[in-house]
C-alpha cells in the first residue's frame, strides 16, 4: 500500500516542485515587468492585480489601526543622528536650489483662503520641534530634529476641507505624495522649516518638507511648492510604481 | 485517527507556503539596507524589486498570521502539541544520537520534538517583531519589548535565520525520510 502511495505521491511532488519554480521564476520578474508599461503577460498581470489588492487591503487595515491619538516616540537631543543621510529619488548633485525670496507656497482643492504664501508668513506661524525616529522604506532609520507648524494649525488657518480624505504635497523636485486626512491632523504632523535647529539645508528639503513620524521616509515629501486637499485619490511618485500608499509606522 | 489531522494538514502546507514567500521577499526587503556585510542573491529572492517584495511579504504575512494562528490554537486547545511534542526533556535531547535517530510517522524523537517546538516559538517571534517593524509607532509597546524599531530589525533577522535553518533541515529530512511526508498530503502511514 505504501508503495503504490510512494509512486503516485513522488511524481506528484516533483510536479509541484516544478510548478513552484515556474510560479516563482514568474513571479521574480514581476517587479522588472512592472517597470515597463505595456505588457500583458496574463498570468502576472493576474498576479500583480493580487497583489495591488491586498496592497489596497493594507490601506485601509492601517487607516483602522491609526490612531490620532497615539504618539510617536521622541528622544533627547543626544539620540540625533549626525549627519542625517540624504536620501531622494534623484543623486545629491541633483537636489533643486531654491531661492527663498522668490519661493511661493501654492494652495489648492477644498481649501477656503487659497492666496499663495511666502516664506517670511509661513516662518511667523507658530512653531514646535520634536525628535523622532524617521523610517525608511528600504529598513534604516535615522534620528532627526524638526521644527515647524504643525500642519492641522495650518489646514484650519487656510480653512481646509477637514473632512475632505486626502491631503496631497507637489514638490519642487517634481515629487509628489499624498497622505490621508487623519495622519495629516495628528499632533505630531509638521510643515518643516529647520533641522536641528537650523533652516532647512536643500538636502533636507529647502525651504518646507513635511515631517510625519507616523509615517514612512518617503511620505515626508521635501521643497514642497503645493498643497491641495481632495477627495480624489492623487497617488504618488512612489505609491504609483507599486509602493504601499498609507506606509504607516 | 489519522497521524496528521486535516486541519493541521491544512495549516501545514498553508504555513509552509506563506513561510517560503516571507522569507524570499524578506531577503530583498533585507538587501535594500542590510543589516550585515552580505546581501542575499537576487536568484534567491522574491518581487524582483524592493515595493514588488514588500508588497509579497506585507500580503503573505495575512496569510501566515492566521493559519498559524488557527494552528497555534488548535495545537494548544486540542492536545495535539501535548500529544506529539510531550513528554520532552533536555536530557533526553542531550542523550539523542543524532546517526540512529527513529523516524516512525507520528511518534517524535527528541530532536524532532525540539526542532518542532523551536520552529513554532520561532515563528511566534517572527510575527510579533515583524508587526512591530510594521507599525512601530501604533504598535511602540510591543516594539519595546524587542529593543525598540532597530532592535526588532535585530531580532525579526535573528529569528528568520533560524526558520531558514530549519526549514533547510525539515525539507532535507522529508526529502531523505519520504514515509514521514506522505501522511503530511494523505493524513495516514
Amino acid at each position: 500500500m505504501t508503495k503504490i502511495v510512494l509512486a503516485e505521491a513522488l511524481p506528484r511532488k516533483a510536479i509541484e516542485l516544478i510548478e513552484r519554480r515556474l510560479f516563482l521564476k514568474r513571479s521574480m520578474s514581476l517587479g522588472a515587468l512592472a517597470l515597463l508599461s505595456g505588457c500583458d503577460i496574463t498570468d502576472s498581470e493576474s498576479v500583480q492585480r493580487t497583489l495591488m489588492a491586498f496592497s489596497k487591503w493594507n490601506d485601509k487595515a492601517q487607516g483602522l489601526l491609526f490612531n490620532p491619538d497615539k504618539l510617536a516616540p521622541t528622544y533627547p537631543e543626544s539620540a540625533i543622528t549626525r549627519p542625517f543621510p540624504f536620501n531622494a529619488y534623484y543623486d545629491e548633485d541633483e537636489i533643486p536650489d531654491v531661492d527663498g525670496g522668490n519661493y511661493r507656497l501654492e494652495l489648492a482643492g477644498s481649501i477656503r483662503d487659497k492666496r499663495t504664501w511666502r516664506l517670511p508668513d509661513l516662518y511667523a506661524l507658530p512653531q514646535v520641534s520634536q525628535i523622532t525616529r524617521l523610517i525608511c522604506v528600504e529598513g534604516w532609520s535615522a534620528m532627526g530634529k524638526w521644527t515647524g507648524v504643525p500642519l492641522r494649525h495650518f489646514l484650519e488657518r487656510v480653512g481646509a476641507d477637514l473632512s475632505a480624505k486626502y491631503v496631497g504635497f507637489k514638490c519642487l523636485d517634481d515629487y509628489y505624495t499624498s497622505i490621508d486626512m487623519a495622519s495629516a491632523l495628528h499632533p505630531q504632523t509638521q510643515l518643516a522649516f529647520k533641522f536641528a535647529d537650523r533652516i532647512l539645508p536643500p538636502e533636507y528639503g529647502f525651504p518646507m518638507r513635511l515631517r510625519i513620524p507616523t509615517k514612512l521616509g518617503f511620505k515626508n515629501p521635501k521643497h514642497i511648492a503645493a498643497i491641495f486637499v481632495t477627495n480624489r485619490y492623487p497617488g504618488g511618485y512612489w505609491e504609483d510604481q507599486g509602493y504601499n500608499w498609507f506606509s504607516g509606522s | 485517527m489519522p497521524i496528521h489531522p486535516l486541519l493541521v494538514r491544512i495549516c501545514h502546507w498553508t504555513n509552509a507556503a506563506a513561510v517560503l514567500a516571507m522569507l524570499f521577499s524578506g531577503w530583498r526587503i533585507y538587501d535594500a539596507s542590510p543589516l550585515f556585510h552580505f546581501r542575499f542573491p537576487k536568484a534567491l529572492t522574491l518581487g524582483g524589486w524592493l515595493a514588488g517584495a514588500l508588497q509579497w511579504h506585507f500580503a503573505a504575512m495575512w496569510l501566515l498570521a492566521s493559519s498559524g494562528l488557527v494552528y497555534v490554537l488548535y495545537g494548544l486547545l486540542s492536545g495535539h502539541y501535548r500529544r506529539r511534542f510531550l513528554p520532552l526533556t533536555l536530557g533526553a535531547i542531550l542523550r539523542s544520537d543524532i546517526s540512529h535517530l527513529s523516524h516512525r510517522p507520528g511518534n517524535y524523537n527528541p530532536i524532532q520534538k525540539a526542532a518542532y517546538i523551536s520552529a513554532i516559538l520561532l515563528a511566534i517571534i517572527l510575527v510579533l517583531s515583524g508587526a512591530a517593524l510594521w507599525k512601530p509607532v501604533q504598535l511602540q509597546e510591543l516594539a519595546r519589548i524587542f529593543g525598540g524599531y532597530e532592535g526588532a530589525r535585530l531580532v525579526h533577522f535573528f529569528a528568520m535565520s533560524g526558520i531558514a535553518v530549519f526549514a533547510l533541515v525539515h525539507i532535507a529530512m522529508a526529502i531523505l525520510v519520504p514515509r514521514t511526508l506522505i501522511p503530511m498530503f494523505t493524513g495516514r502511514a
